[in-house]
């Protein structure tokens, strides 16, 4: 390595290849710069000024994710400049909507018991929704904002919720470009854009219209985007606050045949959301519209819960031994009767390869024919 | 799929044929969007329809239904005649190019147009562009395959790829979408009449053998079975008296659905399992309830053949079971015992009974899927197939002549019907059509029909209409659309109430067995 290719970040060296950037360098290094507008696999637009270091030399703090690592660089990521330039920044995007988590003005001893009594308050209709999973509001702690310097505009945007799947919640909105840049640049479904200027800035849909109306096609690729609570998925929003125990569970999606990965959240035994996996392929944290809101089917009250048996031409709910066995008298006394070939099995490309092993393994070993197929065809 | 999905951001240009990608493979569709707009990718669409993915396309195709093997015969005669091959990867790689060079020879551009409709100078440029480029992708879904001559067209567009080196190189390769989540992996297991996994053949001695041992069993049928399709045409007839179909809605996904019905009220014992009360499952003898994806562990293989985990994360409702568990409990009842503990173990016996997954366990699963073939548990597994050789040794040529599809349309049915799927529903609407917002968006079946065809029948958008086939007929509203051109008109098929598939030509593959459901005859008239 030649020594063109370090650069120094908090007092230690380390490597490089030309064109990454200072904020790529500190990731694969394992330091921690904050970042609110970055996002993976989308050029940098360096706009929330959230991930600014000190870089010796230079006048002004640079936006490490837009920065290239440059030789023999000298960046410091939690100097005193560092951290004051990013606490006026989080204080002026606190203050530029409705961020009522109250992160301001709280003493930083209180936070939980501020939380859980947040929590408790059965009519605090206006508790973020992406209380506890907001950027915005991470960094507000992390950094201690607490000061109330700034009054918050008056809503200038309604809510927008005529539409299935996604409430945007302008007033919620710091203008960080995610959802454009993940809208644009990683689905590239070019449906939302900035629009109108200065303190009238909004994310709009073509010329600022409902997304439903719209080019968008609700894949959801700008919720998962969005730090803060401006883009809600509506299922989530209804299931009710998750102040209980919830989980996340990683699986593949049972669609279409990409395979996207994607995070099953439930709680009290229903997924009430899901996510893309941004660390793993094929999708890194992509899906589309049916992998991330076509999941009701799962709690879907007309699911099948008990074996049914045909009597008198109506099904009739049945035990798994009486249904059983049932038809592993019929299929017996139909092979035995007109041979293994009269029996045929239809396996699936909906169910797991455990799933058709086992079917096709039944078949031949068990039934003894090779009349086994599944839909592939249609 | 012979290369990744990742890879299409490697291409220099991208030949989509027969697939309608950003309605059904959403996800996919940004790799192609993305590797034209930053990556500075060519994009040729060969599609009957004005499909959303055109807008990203240099040069969009459209050809006539069912006459892609004249429309690629086409592109290598340009390409061969123009000398646009790597003579020396033909030459070391693959055999048969004499037969191939002497069949395309007729396939000028000039006889091309007149059988695909596609201009001469259309197919030229597009065939200068694909065999220029450096690293070409050929994507295809059932566009290509559902056809009478649904192999050919496969056959043809492997033709294609090897004939300009594309083979085996990133940014290259055939890939075919799969369009359902495991249809990959019921292929890979088994699923198929005439092989085991891994498509270990049954009329292989050795091979029959060896599974006779690993399952213990003394002779296991040797000769192999029947397709569903052709269980389906020819029903008792043909012998089969009982069916059991497992997660399967043929009362909707199958072709000319008033035979389908006629043979499944034939059948002396149905049985099917499934997670809801399906159209199929309302015909059955015995319903056996059936835990859904997120109920159960497991794995699926998706269509660059990855393999990766399935993780149960509710409870199923009431007595729903795992798949796995029913067959298991049957099959002992019947006398052949299965005692498996967890799906895990299933996976440990497939490793051993199937070459390709020789090296795949759930312990390598953990963190990312491993692409098949797999050989040995210290294997990286394969995402590119074909790199220094062809797994079967040479590239084989299949010089292949143009045939028409079984229906076209006449004076008594004077349209093209083609049929597919749209972005909010997802084949037979089992899963999305209990989703209230997807259904509020694509709440009913329609007829999409050009703006010029509306007008001469006298059409306007939200009429409805009734469409007929010889087969059969429906009523669904009419949507005038820039997507559709004049003469052909396009159904999704998802819908049972109006059910497209009561239209289709159950007309099959000789070889493959699969329906033509992308070309029938149908008349259209108001109600």
């Amino acid at each position: 390595m030649s020594s063109e290719n370090i650069i120094v970040i908090d007092g230690k060296e380390y490597a490089f290849s030309p064109g990454e950037t200072i904020l790529e360098v500190a990731e694969k290094n394992g330091i921690d710069i904050p970042t609110l507008c970055y996002l993976k696999g989308a050029s940098p637009t360096g706009s929330c000024r959230i991930c600014v270091v000190e870089v010796e030399g230079a006048r002004a703090l640079v936006a490490s994710c837009a920065a290239p690592a440059g030789a023999n660089m000298v960046v410091r990521t939690e100097s005193p400049r560092v951290l004051k330039a990013r606490r006026l920044n989080l204080e002026l995007l606190l203050a530029s909507g409705q961020h009522n988590c109250l992160a301001q003005d709280m003493d930083v001893d209180s936070w939980t018991d501020f939380q859980l009594s947040a929590m408790g308050v059965k009519e605090h209709e206006d508790l973020c929704p992406a209380y506890g999973n907001c950027k915005l509001q991470d960094l507000a702690i992390r950094y201690q904002v607490k000061t109330n310097r700034f009054q918050p505009p008056d809503t200038r945007y309604p809510i927008e919720n005529v539409n299935p799947f996604i409430v945007r919640d302008f007033s919620r909105c710091i203008l960080c470009g995610r959802c454009v840049q993940a809208c644009n640049e990683i689905q590239v479904n070019n449906a939302i854009s900035f629009g109108y200027r200065g303190a009238e800035s909004k994310i709009v849909a073509r010329g600022d219209l409902a997304l439903k109306d719209s080019d968008c096609v609700f894949c959801g690729e700008c919720v998962q985007a969005c730090p803060v609570g401006a883009l809600i998925s509506k299922q989530d929003l209804l299931a009710g606050p998750k102040h209980d125990e919830t989980m996340m569970v990683r699986t593949t999606c049972a669609y279409c045949g990409v395979g996207c990965q994607l995070y099953l959240h439930v709680r009290d035994n229903k997924v009430f959301k899901v996510t893309g996996v941004e660390d793993a392929g094929p999708n890194f944290g992509s899906l589309c519209v049916k992998g991330r809101f076509g999941y009701d089917f799962i709690n879907d009250p007309e699911r099948l819960t008990t074996p049914l048996i045909r009597e008198n031409g109506n099904l009739r709910e049945a035990s798994w031994d009486e249904a059983l066995d049932l038809v592993s008298e019929r299929f017996g006394r139909i092979k035995e009767d007109s041979g293994p070939d009269s029996i045929g099995v239809l396996c699936s490309a909906r169910i797991t390869n455990e799933d058709n092993y086992l079917a096709q393994k039944f078949t031949r070993a068990a039934i003894g024919t090779n009349n086994i197929d599944h839909c592939a065809r249609l | 799929m012979t290369n990744p999905i990742a890879d299409m951001e490697k291409s220099d240009v991208i030949l989509i044929e027969g697939s309608n990608t950003t309605e059904n493979h959403p996800v996919l569709s940004s790799y192609v969007k993305r590797a034209v707009t930053f990556k500075g990718a060519k994009l040729i669409v060969v599609d009957p329809r004005k499909i959303d993915i055109t807008r990203f396309a240099t040069l969009w195709l459209r050809p006539t239904l069912g006459t892609d093997v004249a429309f690629i015969n086409g592109m290598m005669y340009v390409i061969i005649k123009e000398r646009l091959y790597p003579e020396d990867y033909v030459k070391s790689r693959t055999v048969g190019f004499e037969d191939l060079q002497k069949t395309v020879e007729k396939y000028t551009p000039e006889y091309v147009e007149g059988i695909t409709g596609i201009p001469k100078d259309q197919l030229i440029e597009a065939a200068r562009l694909y065999a220029q480029a450096p690293a070409a992708s050929i994507l295809y879904a059932m566009g290509i395959t559902q056809h009478t001559t649904g192999t050919d067209n496969v056959k043809s567009l492997a033709n294609l790829a090897m004939l300009c080196g594309n083979m085996g190189i990133p940014g290259g390769g055939v890939n075919p979408l799969r369009g359902q989540n495991n249809v990959q992996g019921a292929c890979d297991l088994g699923g198929l009449p005439n092989v085991y996994t891994g498509y270990q053949k049954v009329d292989d001695p050795a091979i029959r053998e060896r599974m006779e041992k690993a399952w213990g069993v003394d002779k296991l049928p040797d000769k192999p079975g029947l397709t569903v399709t052709e269980i389906m045409e020819k029903g008792p007839e043909g012998g089969i008296k009982s069916l059991y179909i497992i997660g399967e809605n043929p009362m909707v996904s199958d072709p000319d659905l008033n035979h389908a019905k006629k043979t499944l009220e034939k059948m002396d014992f149905l049985v099917v399992q499934d997670i809801f009360l399906t159209e199929t499952a309302k015909m059955a003898d015995v319903v056996l309830p059936a835990a859904s994806f997120a109920e159960k562990e497991g794995t699926f293989v998706n269509t660059e053949r990855k393999v990766q985990r399935v993780r149960k994360a509710v409870d199923s409702p009431g007595e729903a079971r795992e798949d796995w568990k029913i067959i298991s409990e049957l099959s002992t009842r019947m006398g052949y015992s299965m005692n498996y503990k967890s799906a895990e173990s299933i996976m440990e016996e497939i490793a051993r009974v199937t070459p390709s997954y020789c090296g795949i366990n759930y312990e390598r699963l953990q963190n990312d899927g491993i692409h098949w073939p797999c050989p040995t548990t210290d294997h990286p597994g394969t995402p590119c197939l074909h790199i220094d050789q062809f797994t079967c040794g040479m590239g084989v040529f299949h010089a292949l002549e143009y045939k028409p599809p079984a229906e076209l349309p006449d004076d008594e049915y004077p349209f093209y019907l083609t049929t597919g799927r749209v972005l909010y529903q997802f084949h037979t609407g089992t899963m999305t059509m209990k989703s209230q917002g997807l259904n509020e968006i694509a709440p009913e079946c329609f007829v999409e029909i050009s703006q010029q065809d509306a007008e001469e029948n006298g059409i306007g958008d939200g009429n409805l209409l009734r469409i007929a086939s010889r087969r059969g007929e429906i009523e669904a509203k009419a949507r005038l659309s820039d997507k559709a051109v004049k003469g052909t008109i396009f159904i999704p098929f998802h819908y049972a109430t109006a059910a497209a598939n009561k239209l289709t030509n159950a007309a099959l593959d000789p070889i493959a067995k699969i329906p033509e459901f992308k070309v029938c005859a149908v008349r259209i008239e108001k109600t």
